[in-house]
Formats: structure tokens, sequence, C-alpha cells
């Protein structure tokens, strides 16, 4: 083993020397757009990312389903739209009848994404539950369901991804610093900032999100006080659900051609990140951790030299965060969130 | 339930007590009732315990040799032809095997959710492809010599990563393993000299040529090459079962059940589950290296997230904590996608629906944890029964250790 | 639950008002959005082919009309039937099926079968059917494997079973080094196509400032490097991403800092072309090209109308201007011939002028293949000892009105 590692560690280093470069004039140059674009891919993570934090509050279940119930969100925009009659180019209509338009694709999305996550938690994980079936286990079946959902949708829609269409293009609203922000980024980024603060004033004020959080800290005593578990529990697919039937609008505006029968899986590998990074099962959390999680990566990939770098910095930064903070930045559970 | 302090996702002692509760299928093993859980393999496991240590010799003895001649029968039902080899589909299935009963080692025993173990089966892989591919420019060593170097550095990559990363619990480091896994598999795209998905070609395999001039572990001939890894496995399991009855093994499943309980009764957590780790690293990286002889090209391309959750349900699909389980899980789980490349287009979704039948209707896989703390478990079980049952002689108290399947 | 849906969909369409309207207003700017893009637009108008040459006395795969074999004589195809590039093993396997039926159609005495083993162009998944496939003894040739990854993987196999195979995409270079005497490539390689490709953006296209992008594969790493040594000081930076990547935010404020006039994408479709969309939706002007990774019906599909700025190059001859070719492949496809359609009808008619002329084993179809001498519907097929083609052709295509068109050879 040691002449091995002799022999591995300088040739690493010496093949080749530029697979590693600072580049900080760069990341000087390109700061400020790294920024924008970070923070608007940040804020599609965070949506997808409260999906999974919500349900692993409830029922300690990593959902890798959960980028299902968002590609399903996905084709719901595609059908709309390309039955509303979008195209490969920009269309030419009223700015009225744009956002029209765009609210029901979001409305069908949302549906699309809601039912979905409703008919996997009936058919998947209820059976389990009743079985109560140890927690491996649902992870394992949601693994399965990810991929009867996957390939339901390959057989149906094929192995390429749907024609790209394009909702508006996006025009300059204002400029920092010499950089441009479109109207694109900046819907992203407002439209997800107000659902996230929607839905953590719902799970901290109201009855349905007093339930939701009883049931995280405690199931078997907020059962005896009263609480519908399995209400709750459905609940919390279904907003799961309209979150990332939201976040899968965004990506279809950013990302066209993003619509693909595996198109959501790396996605959401992304979004659960970023749910551990910034605490999971805390709603402040995915929305701080989405948008670091945007820009770490971009930043760390204009330092580092080249796009291959930008998930290798954002896992090692996670590495990193949970080391020094192992239950997430914010931390905490939804259950004993003050949020 | 906060997820630091909540269970380990593994079906713990009170999870069991409590489905019995409910349901009333079964006892834990080891228990003085014989009632086990029903189901298609319900039955089995009791029978297969009482019959004679000679009989059970006897029946592993046509198994094994069953195992070996798999790929010489060649059954017709079974067999993946005429869309894939059905040599190299055995081969196929016992790395999978292998892999799975590794994984087992650090899910099942030690309940540890290790999402990135594909990382240990790729350094496995580039092991042997760097110390035997013409590409490589490292010095070159004879290829069977790389399956215990690979060992070795995945073991160490296992305390490397062990160390920092097993201070976290349940799903954090569940995350922090799929990371890593990802991260391998990126650096080998960055640094130039894994060669990303361009890859080594030419790896060595071991020595010998047949009669036309062609070696006999040629790439093509999977048969060899599943005898090689069948063996392997084999020593892996008695191995692996030696250990799951020692110390080692009562500590790992003493950590798995409830850790700060294990924690307080004086088991060195951290120490046992850093051994863990390292270990079926070191299993990983043995059948990474395995694969890559066979395949005799290495790139980075198979090592993505997907591969390495589907590790993950090969070991729950056979029953996480059961090694013959976990060999089942992996074969299965190899073997659907080839048996099916007939209808290639519905092989993913066959292999979906079965992991969500499987996973409703068979909750703790197909064949489940049974935990024989003890090397003469059967001993002491027979002894503390013969005492209760009043009626019964001591006589009855057959002599002989475990078995080790 | 209600009070909350409510106010998402208030609080997304007040956004989207608000939001639109801003950019509504802009829009009646005319000329908006130029201060951020870079460089100057390349319009040049090169136009298109509407048809090339096909040598006379080109072999067809009817032969003679005269030839006998034995009825287990059989042909194969491996590569991709499924996964992420079935379309591209599709277009190959439909060429050679089309000239195993028209050799059949004319030789009653011949009647060659046609097998085809799926690998879904994976390196890993390719070793079980090619040795599935060398087992077999009927199966005397073999067209394929189209990727690079999976033929590296598999030739050595070939090699010892001494089944000769001719791969009708596979253009990486170095697949010919390994010493294989069952290996041949009907196309030009890497090496040929990258500095036509530079020639070409730098001649034709005018472009000063070029910026190579590459993803990981082994096809784009090695025709990114070809490429970039071609154009000398054109080449104004670089940047590398990975296969499966989406969002190409960054590498493109790179190129619109670096200002840039043309960018080569050197990679697949899957990328290339929503890397194309983004790039046009951020305001970039130049001219787009990409090698024949990229050049597919899919990839006007994926990139929309921003795809209207791309070129391609390709050591592929456009089948679809051979009239005979395209009106016979349509009527067995029922589709348009697609990329390397042609070389794999062009690589079963050498194949099977082997068996009409006599070469009915392995070892001798290998032979024929290493002596073959004749012009081909494409090109002209003649190997050197390595089994490269000694001279291939690139030619130029380009997107006109959402359809790519060939501009004729290019690089020369």
């Amino acid at each position: 083993m040691i002449p091995t590692l002799l022999t591995v560690l300088p040739a690493l280093s010496t093949d080749d020397n530029s697979w590693i470069t600072f580049d900080i004039p760069s990341l000087m140059q390109n700061f400020w757009s790294a920024t924008f674009d970070g923070l608007t891919f940040g804020s599609i993570y965070a949506l997808v990312a409260l999906g999974y934090t919500l349900v692993y509050g409830v029922l300690n279940l990593i959902n890798f389903a959960h980028s299902e119930v968002f590609i399903m969100g996905c084709y719901g925009v595609w059908f709309t739209l390309s039955f509303l009659g979008f195209g490969p180019s920009a269309p030419n209509l009223s700015l009225g009848s744009i956002v029209v338009n765009l609210l029901l694709a979001l409305i069908v999305a949302v549906c699309a994404s809601a039912l979905t996550a409703f008919v996997l938690e009936r058919l998947a994980y209820k059976p389990l539950r009743k079985r109560n079936a140890p927690r491996l286990v649902f992870l394992i079946t949601a693994i399965g369901a990810s991929f009867t959902i996957q390939y339901t949708i390959f057989l149906v829609r094929g192995p390429v991804p749907e024609q790209a269409l394009t909702m508006f293009k996006p025009t300059p609203i204002f400029d920092v610093f010499g950089t441009i922000v479109d109207s694109q980024q900046l819907l992203i980024v407002i439209a997800a900032v107000i659902m996230m603060v929607v839905t953590e004033r719902f799970i901290s004020k109201s009855r349905t999100g007093r339930g939701i959080r009883a049931v995280a800290q405690d199931p078997d005593t907020a059962t005896l006080m009263g609480v519908n578990k399995e209400k709750i529990i459905i609940t919390t697919f279904v907003i799961g659900g309209i979150l990332a039937g939201a976040a899968a609008l965004f990506y279809v505006m950013k990302i066209p051609s993003g619509v693909q029968y595996n198109g959501g899986f790396i996605l959401g590998i992304k979004a659960f990140a970023a749910a551990v990074l910034g605490g999971i099962g805390n709603v402040r959390g995915a929305l701080l951790g989405g948008l670091l999680l945007g820009l770490i990566g971009n930043y760390g990939q204009i330092l580092l030299g080249n796009s291959q770098w930008t998930d290798v910095v954002a896992f090692v930064v996670l590495v990193l965060v949970l080391l020094l903070r192992p239950e997430g930045i914010l931390g905490t559970s939804l259950g004993r969130s003050r949020a | 339930m906060s997820m630091v302090d909540g269970p380990t996702p593994l079906h713990t002692a009170k999870a069991d007590q409590a489905a019995e509760d409910r349901e009333a299928v079964g006892t834990p093993p080891g228990s003085s009732a014989a009632v086990r859980r029903k189901g298609w393999f319900g039955g089995l496991g009791e029978k297969w315990q009482e019959l004679p240590r000679q009989k059970q010799w006897a029946v592993l003895i046509i198994v094994v040799v069953l195992a070996y001649l798999l790929p010489v029968i060649n059954p017709p039902l079974i067999s993946t032809e005429p869309g894939n080899d059905f040599p190299l589909a055995c081969q196929t299935m016992a790395v999978w095997a292998l892999v799975a009963v590794g994984l087992n080692v650090v899910i099942g025993y030690a309940g540890l959710l290790d999402l990135g173990y594909i990382a240990f089966f790729a350094v496995g892989s580039y092991v042997a492809a760097m110390l035997t591919s013409p590409d490589s420019t490292f010095l070159k060593i004879p290829y069977l010599w790389t399956i215990p170097v690979a060992m070795a550095v995945t073991m160490f990559f296992g305390v490397l990563l062990g160390v920092p990363t097993l201070r976290l619990r349940g799903d954090y480091l569940a995350i922090v393993t799929l990371g890593f896994g990802e991260i391998v598999r990126i650096l080998a795209t960055i640094i130039p000299a894994m060669k990303g998905q361009v890859g080594f070609q030419n790896l060595g395999h071991p020595p010998g040529l047949d009669a036309h001039g062609v070696p006999i572990f040629a790439n093509s001939n999977g048969t060899p090459w599943y005898w090689l890894t069948l063996t392997i496995l084999i020593i892996v399991l008695l191995l692996a079962g030696n250990l799951e009855r020692s110390r080692v093994g009562r500590n790992w499943i003493a950590i798995r059940e409830d850790e700060d309980a294990a924690e307080t009764m004086g088991v060195p957590t951290f120490k046992y589950k850093v051994w863990a780790f390292a270990i079926g690293a070191g299993i990983g990286g043995m059948s990474g290296a395995l694969m890559s002889g066979q395949v005799g090209f290495v790139n980075n391309q198979k090592f993505d997230v997907v591969t390495s959750v589907l590790f993950v349900a090969a070991v729950v699909l056979g029953g996480a904590g059961n090694k013959v389980g976990a060999i089942l899980g992996g074969a299965l789980v190899a073997y659907i996608p080839l048996r099916f490349t007939a209808i290639a287009d519905y092989k993913y979704l066959i292999f979906g629906l079965a992991l969500c039948l499987i996973m409703i209707f068979r909750s703790h896989g197909l064949l489940a944890a049974r935990q024989q703390l003890l090397a003469y478990g059967r001993h002491a079980y027979n002894e503390v029964k013969a005492r209760t049952d009043a009626k019964s002689a001591k006589a009855k108290a057959a002599p002989g250790k475990e078995a080790s399947l | 639950m209600y009070r909350k849906k409510v106010m998402t969909t208030l609080a997304a369409a007040a956004t989207l008002g608000m939001l639109l309207g801003g950019c509504a207003n802009q829009a009646a700017t005319p000329g908006g959005s130029t201060s951020g893009s870079g460089g100057g637009s390349t319009t040049v108008n090169i136009p298109a082919l509407t048809s090339i040459e096909t040598p006379k006395d080109a072999v067809l795969p009817a032969g003679n009309g005269k030839a006998t074999c034995p009825s287990t004589t059989t042909l194969a195809y491996i590569g991709a039937e499924t996964g992420a590039n079935a379309q591209l093993g599709i277009n190959i396997f439909n060429g050679i099926q089309l000239a195993i039926n028209q050799h059949n159609k004319a030789n009653a005495g011949c009647q060659v079968q046609f097998k085809k083993f799926d690998t879904e162009g994976d390196p890993n998944k390719a070793t079980g059917p090619v040795t599935q496939a060398t087992k077999e003894a009927d199966i005397i040739g073999v067209v394929g494997l189209p990727f690079s990854g999976e033929s590296k993987a598999t030739g050595n196999i070939f090699e010892q079973q001494g089944l000769v195979h001719i791969t009708p995409a596979a253009t990486n270079p170095t697949l010919t080094t390994n010493g294989w005497k069952t290996f041949f490539r009907g196309l030009g390689n890497d090496a040929v196509q990258g500095p036509a490709a530079a020639k070409f953006m730098t001649g034709k296209l005018g472009a000063k400032k070029v910026y190579v992008v590459q993803d990981d594969s082994d096809y784009g790493i090695g025709l990114g490097k070809t490429t970039s040594d071609g154009l000398g000081s054109a080449l104004i930076g670089t940047d590398k991403v990975t296969t499966g990547q989406k969002d190409f935010s960054v590498t493109i404020s790179k190129i619109m800092n670096a200002k840039a006039d043309a960018v080569f994408y050197s990679g697949y479709y899957a990328e290339g072309a929503p890397f194309d969309q983004q790039l046009v939706a951020k305001g970039f002007t130049g001219t787009f090209v990409g090698p024949d990774g990229l050049k597919d019906d899919q990839f006007i599909k994926q990139a929309g109308s921003a795809s209207a700025n791309a070129f391609f190059t390709c050591p592929c001859i456009p089948g679809e201007l051979i009239p005979t070719f395209e009106s016979a492949y349509k009527a067995l496809a029922n589709a348009e011939p697609g990329t390397y359609s042609i070389e794999g009808y062009d690589a079963a008619t050498v194949l099977l002028a082997g068996i009409d002329a006599g070469n009915q084993d392995r070892a001798k179809l290998v032979n024929w293949v290493k002596t073959y001498d004749k012009d081909g519907l494409s090109k002209h097929y003649k190997w050197d000892d390595k089994g490269e083609l000694q001279a291939p052709t690139v030619y130029g295509y380009k997107v006109e009105n959402g359809k790519i068109v060939p501009i004729g050879a290019i690089g020369q």
C-alpha cells in the first residue's frame, strides 16, 4: 500500500499541473453575474428542497421520488404551454396574455405535482406505514417509485427531451456594477422567496401548520392530542408537491430543454443536499441552503477554472458545514423550529 | 422526532416489537416461541435451524456445486441469452452479490446508511486499472496482486472518510457519503491522471492461456471470472459469518439497535463504526477490482449516484443484516436488467415496480435478518429451551456449532 | 391549506405582473439587450448544398445478383438500440437493414441474415453483447460499435475471435493505435475533423475570437484538443462542462466577458442544445459551431429558435442528397436518413460484397476488408494498415428554417 501511494501521489500532481487553478481575476470579473445566476438557480433548488424538508420532518424519510413529483410538474408546464400554442421562439403576445398563460401553466403544474405526491403517498408509503416497516424500507420503496415513475414517462414520451418552448424573452431590468439583471432572474427569485415566506407563515401560524409541527415532533403524542396524523401526512406531501410544481414552472422557464423522463433526478439530489445544508426539517434552512448551494457552486467553478468543479465544491462545502455544525446551518427539525 | 437522536434507519428491536404487537407475525429471534413470521421464505429459516449439522453441510455443498456449475448448465428460462452472454451475466451477478455482502456489513450490521458505497467500488476499480493498464504511467504489478492492494487502498480511504464523518448520524451520514461518491466520480474527470471518461484500456488479468493462445481470463470469457469471484465471495462469506458472531459483530449490532445505549454499556462505538466502514470499503474495493478486471476497461461513467443507490437497494431487498439475503438481493438487482434486455424499454420499469412491490409485501427483505450473536448460539438456545420445557430431556440439546450460513 | 394555495397563487400573479410589466416596457425600446453581449455578429451566409456527386462506379449491395452463400451467413449490428443515444444507433441499423434487404432481393442464392445486439452505448454493458455475438459462429462480420468508449472496451474481443468490424461512427483517433487487425473505421477521425472545424471557423465563418467548450467525454476531449490546436491565436478561452449538465450560466458569462464571436462546443447535443439556447437567451450574437455529436434534429428541437446560429462539422456524407438512397431509406424506415445512416449502409455493403465474392468465413472476410479498394456510395473505401480510411472528407452543415442542411466539404 505504501509504495502504491508513493507512486500515485506525485503522479497525480505532476502529470498535468493545470487541472487545478485559482483564477481570482476571473472570479472578480464574473462575480456579479455568478451571484445573480446562482441566486436564480438556488431559488429553484430551495423550492424543491422544501418538499424534501417537509416530508423528512414528519416522516423521517428521504423521499427520493420527490424528484419525480417535480418532473411531473415540468411535464404539466410543457403540456399546457404547447397546448396554448407556445413554440421554440418567444411568442408575440401582450403582457396580459403572457401572465394568464403562465398562470395557467403554473396551476396545471401545481396540480400535476400535488397529485403525483398524493398518489405516491397513498400507493407506496401508506401500505408501509400500516405495516410499520423499518425506515430503510421506505427509502428503497422511494427509489423503486422513482424508477417506476421515470420509466413510465420514458415509455409514454420516449428517451429524448421535449421540444424546447420559450415563454418570453428575458429583458434587462437594471444593472449592478455593469452586470445586467434580467426579468427572468428577478421573476424567479422574487416569486420563489414569496412562496417560501407564505409556506413558512403557513407552517408556523395556521392550524394545519401546527398539526404538521406536532406530528414532526412526536407523532404518537400528536395523535393523542387529537391531531389526525394521516391527514397531516397527506397535507405535507401535497404542500411539497405544490412547491415542486411552482419550481417546475421556473425550471422550464430557465432550461426549456429540461423536460425529460430523468430530468429531475440530479436536481433532486442537489435540492436534498440544499435541505441538509440548511438543516433538514427546517423551512428557513431550505431557503438558505438552496441559495447557498447555487452561489457556492457558481463561485467555485469560476475560481477553480471550469464548471466540472461545481458539484465537487458544493459537496465539499456541505461536508465541511456538517462537520462543524452536524445539524446543518440553521439546525433543528421542523417540530422544534420556531419558524 | 429529530433526526439526530432518532432511530437508526434499520429495523430496530423496538420497531420489530411494534410490528409484532400490531400483526403478531413473529417474535424476535432467540426468544422461546417458535412462531416465525410468515412469508415466501417464512418457514425456511426455522427448518434450516432444525437440520442437523451434517445435513446442513450436505445441502450447502450441493448449493455451492450448483452455483459453480451455473454458467455451464446455462438453464434455459433463467439464461440471459440471446441478449447477453450468460457466463458474463453470472460474473456481473457475483460481483453485485459481493458488493451487497460488503455493504451489508456497513448497513446491515452496523446500521450506517452509506449512499456513497460506489466510491469504494470506484477506488478499487481505479487501483486495478492504474496498476495494470498500459494507459497509466504508474508502476505495473500482476493483476492478482491488485486485489489485495485494492482492498488495502480502499480500506485506507474508508478510514479517511469515516473518521471525520462517522460522528454524524443517520441521514446526515447518508448525504455526506452520497456527496463523497459524486466527488470521486467528478474528480476522476478533473484529475488528468485518472482519465475521466477516456478511461483505461486493456487491464491486466490472471495468467494462463488456453489451447488457442487466447488468455483464459479474457474479458469475453465469463466462466473463469465467475469462478474466481464466486470463490472470493465464499471466502468473504465465511469470514463475515465469523465476524458477525464475534465480539465485533455483537458490538455492531448493539450500535445498530441503540447507539447511545451501546456507548453507555462501554462499547467504543466510534471505533467499531470506523471498523465497519473500513471492512465494508475493503470488500467494495475488491469487487471493483474484480469487475474492472473482467470488463478490461475502466472509466468513470458507471460510478454514478444511481448505481450507488442500487447497491443499497440490493442490500435492503435481500434483507439488511442477512448475508445470504444480501447475495440474493445483489444478484437479483444485477440480473433483472440483464435478463430483460430483449424488452429493453421495459426493463427498468419492471425493476422499479419489483422494488416497490417486494418492499411493500416483504418489508424485511427477501430473507429477514436473524441475529445469531453467539458462536454456540444454537447450543445455548437449546439449553434454555430444554430447561423451560419440563417434559423434554436435556439430551435434546444437540451439540454442534452454529451454522455458518 | 386552502388559504395557502390562494395566497401562493396571488403572490405569484402579482410577481409575474410586476416583472413582465418591467420587461414589456424594456422590450418597447428597439435593440434592447446588447450592452452585455459579446463580440460582433458574424452573419455569414453560406448557401446550402442541394446535391452532391456520387462516384459513378460505386459498389452497391445488390452486386451482380449471382452470389451464392449458405443460408446461415449472418451480419450483425452491435451498438445502442436503447438509452440516451439510441437515435444514432437507429440511424445506423436502418442503413444496414436497407443494404441487406437490397442484397437479398437481388441475390436469391444468398440470403444474408441480420442480427442486432443492444449495448446502450455504454462501455460497461458492451462486453456481454459483443461476447454473445462473437460466440455465434454464423456471424462473420459486424457493423459497429458506434461510440468510441464502447469500441475501446470491446475491440480486443473482436481481435481474439478474428471477427471483422467496421465502425460507422466512432471517431476517436486512438482506436486505431491498439494494433487490432479486425478494426476498421468507416469515416474520418477527430484528428481530421478538429483541424477542419478550426479552419472552417477562422476561414469561411470569419471568426476572430473563438471560445472552445468541451464536455468530459472521450470524444469531446479529443476533438476539443485538436480543434484548439488548429485555432491557434484565434482561441481566446476554454471551459469544460459535464455530461448531464443543464445550467451553463457561468460558462456563458465568461464567454460574454471574453467578447467571443464564435463558440465551438465539443460534445453531444444533450448538453450542446441547452448550452446554445442559454447562450442566445443571454444575448450572444455570434455563431455556434459543433461537431457531428451535435448534428442531429434533436439539437434543433432542444435549442429551439436559438439553433438558427448553429453550424456543424461532420466527417459524414449527407446521405439525404443521394436521391436513390434517400427514397429507399424513407420507404424502409419511414424517416429521412439521419447522421451515419449512409455510413452504416456503406459499411454493410463492403461486407456484403465480400460475402458475394466468396469470402464466407471470418478469416477471409477480414482479409477482404483489409485489401478493399473501391468506391462506396458516400466515398472511396481503402484502409491503411491500421484501419483508418485513406482519404476522408469533412462536410459542413448549417441550420436553415429549422432543418440541418449541408453546405459542402470544408477544411481542404
